[in-house]
Parts: structure tokens; C-alpha cells; sequence
């Protein structure tokens, strides 16, 4: 059973970011990942790929999980979880549908949602699974991606 | 730099992608909060991994999901494109610790493995579908996931 206090935020959409995509950013993100492929920081490189310039790898979009993190849906379910007792909160995995490539100087618009909450039987009891959706647009308002992640709370 | 470029014909199911291997450690964790900005204290205060039921720091989901979409990207090549991508963190893995100011120490290195699982068209799209994952250290899959991608075709 999903307690009320956490049920009340299901479907719960924020007000979109506006983000915009740096190239140091990037530059940072395929960095620290250990990815060294020119086409997320070479400018000679990725102006002659089929792009015509630089790229963020998938699953990148400038600033995600500070974007989506910061929005209001998640961080007030996460401080209900945590109040409701669920306070052992990871993360339980992430699925994209991707439909266009995240170019510098994108600007996109973040939109996050409150998908769901289920409760499920785990190895050490109840947990509470919170399912966030993100959508991504481009500045010409044409879909990017949408990501779908979920965040499990368990009781310490 | 030129890398030459894997086509949806050179590709049948069961073929498997070459193996990435990563190590995860305290820097590297370090530089993925800051370039990711994930700050969550889970990912480099032990103490506080303790309270968290883990028994200490453990490798962001994130950071294995980037070194799952590099193993899919770095195979497709430029010229193919990730449609989709899906990843559970159903094990936790634990970060080796520094020996110098950028070498860690001796301990773990994690796999990332994947295999094609179908093969198919979708109107004009050359698609396939794959099985990836990351394996620790002993051999346990602690994040398994699917992707699909589309190849540019020859025909």
C-alpha cells in the first residue's frame, strides 16, 4: 500500500526547465565517464561527422540530474518518503526513448513528472518505487528524448 | 581520427560487442558528480553509505548507464543512432580507493558486455536490438539492460 502523503504527488508535473547545452559541459560529462570519443569535444572532428558539429553522448543532457533533481515534484516526494520512514533511497534504474541528437547550443525545455508510486515486496520489506518522466524538447519545440526513471525507498 | 564504421548487414544475432572494461574509484566518482551534478553524499562520505543501509560509498547507477551507452556508442559508431536504452541497478558496486593522486589501487575491474539479440527492419530504420549489462569483479552482473539502435545499411 502507497501511504496518502506520498499517492498525492502521482502525475504531479512541474513547471519546464530551460537549459542550455554548453560545450564544456559535455566536454566534462565524456571526462569523467572515461569516454574519449572526439565527437563530444572535437570541433574539427565533429564538424566533418554527420552531425556538422559536437554532440552530447546519450543520456546527457547538459545539466540532467541537477535539471531533474532540482524539480519540485521530486524533491517534495523525496522528502515525503523520507518522512513516511522510507529514508534508504536509491537509485533503481533508467530508460530512454531517444529520437533526436543533443547538439551545443540546444536550448532545451526540461518538463519532469510524477509518473507513479508502487509499493513492492523486497528482499528487506516494503519499498516504495517513485517513477519519474522527463520529456526533452529542442528549441524548435521537436522531442529529444524522454527519460523515465525510478528512485526506490526502502526502510532503514 | 578515423574509426571505421560497423554496418546493419556485418552484424547477425549472437554477435557480441567488444568488452569495455572501466574501473571505478574515488576520483572518478569525484569528477562524475561534479560533471554530472549529482552531489548526493552517498557517492564519496562513507559514513553516510553506512547510514544508508549500503555499507558505504557506492558507485552512482549513473555513471555504469554512461559506461553502458559508451560501450553501445563507441560499437554503433558515428553514424549509428541509440533509439532506445534501458538499465537496472539491481547490485551495488563499491569504488576503489586511491594509491596516488590519480592512480587507485589494486582491486576491481568492472566489465561491460553486451550481444545482439534481433535483427529486424522498422519501415526505413535498420534496427537491432541489444542485451548490455556491467559485471563486477566476480563476475556478477550488476546492471543489466537492452538497447536498441539503428545502423546505416549498405543496401
Amino acid at each position: 500500500m502507497v501511504p496518502d502523503e506520498l499517492k498525492q504527488y502521482i502525475g504531479k508535473v512541474d513547471p519546464p526547465h530551460v537549459r542550455e547545452v554548453e560545450k564544456g559541459a559535455i566536454r566534462r560529462y565524456a571526462d569523467a565517464v572515461g569516454n574519449d570519443n572526439p565527437l563530444y569535444y572535437d570541433e574539427e572532428y565533429a564538424s566533418k561527422s554527420r552531425y556538422g558539429g559536437i554532440i552530447s553522448p546519450p543520456g546527457f543532457f547538459g545539466w540532467s540530474a541537477k535539471a531533474v533533481a532540482a524539480s519540485e515534484g521530486i524533491v517534495g516526494l523525496m522528502t515525503a518518503m523520507i518522512n513516511a520512514g522510507y529514508a534508504g533511497i536509491l537509485d533503481g534504474g533508467m530508460s530512454y526513448e531517444f529520437y533526436l541528437p543533443v547538439r551545443v547550443g540546444d536550448t532545451l525545455v526540461v518538463s519532469p513528472k510524477v509518473k507513479d508510486v508502487t509499493a513492492k515486496e523486497g528482499k528487506s520489506g516494503i519499498m516504495m518505487i517513485c517513477q519519474f518522466e522527463t520529456t526533452y524538447l529542442n528549441q524548435n519545440g521537436d522531442p529529444v528524448a524522454k527519460a523515465t526513471q525510478n528512485l526506490i525507498g526502502r526502510k532503514l | 581520427m578515423e574509426k571505421e564504421q560497423i554496418y546493419w548487414e556485418d552484424v547477425e544475432v549472437g554477435t557480441e560487442l567488444p568488452t569495455l572494461p572501466k574501473i571505478a574509484h574515488s576520483l572518478m566518482l569525484v569528477k562524475w558528480a561534479g560533471a554530472s551534478g549529482d552531489f548526493n553524499p552517498h557517492h564519496y562520505e562513507d559514513a553516510f553509505g553506512k547510514s544508508q543501509g549500503t555499507g558505504g560509498t557506492i558507485v552512482h547507477g549513473l555513471l555504469k548507464h554512461a559506461w553502458l551507452i559508451q560501450l553501445v556508442t563507441n560499437w554503433m559508431g558515428d553514424e549509428g543512432f541509440m533509439k532506445k536504452f534501458s538499465c537496472q541497478y539491481r547490485g551495488l558496486d563499491y569504488p576503489r580507493l586511491m594509491k596516488t593522486m590519480n592512480e587507485p589501487q589494486d582491486g576491481e575491474t568492472w566489465l561491460c558486455k553486451g550481444k545482439v539479440t534481433n535483427k529486424y527492419v522498422d519501415g526505413e530504420e535498420h534496427c537491432l536490438d541489444l542485451e548490455i549489462g556491467v559485471e563486477n569483479g566476480k563476475g556478477e552482473m550488476t546492471t543489466p539492460g537492452t538497447a536498441t539502435v539503428i545502423l546505416p545499411s549498405r543496401g
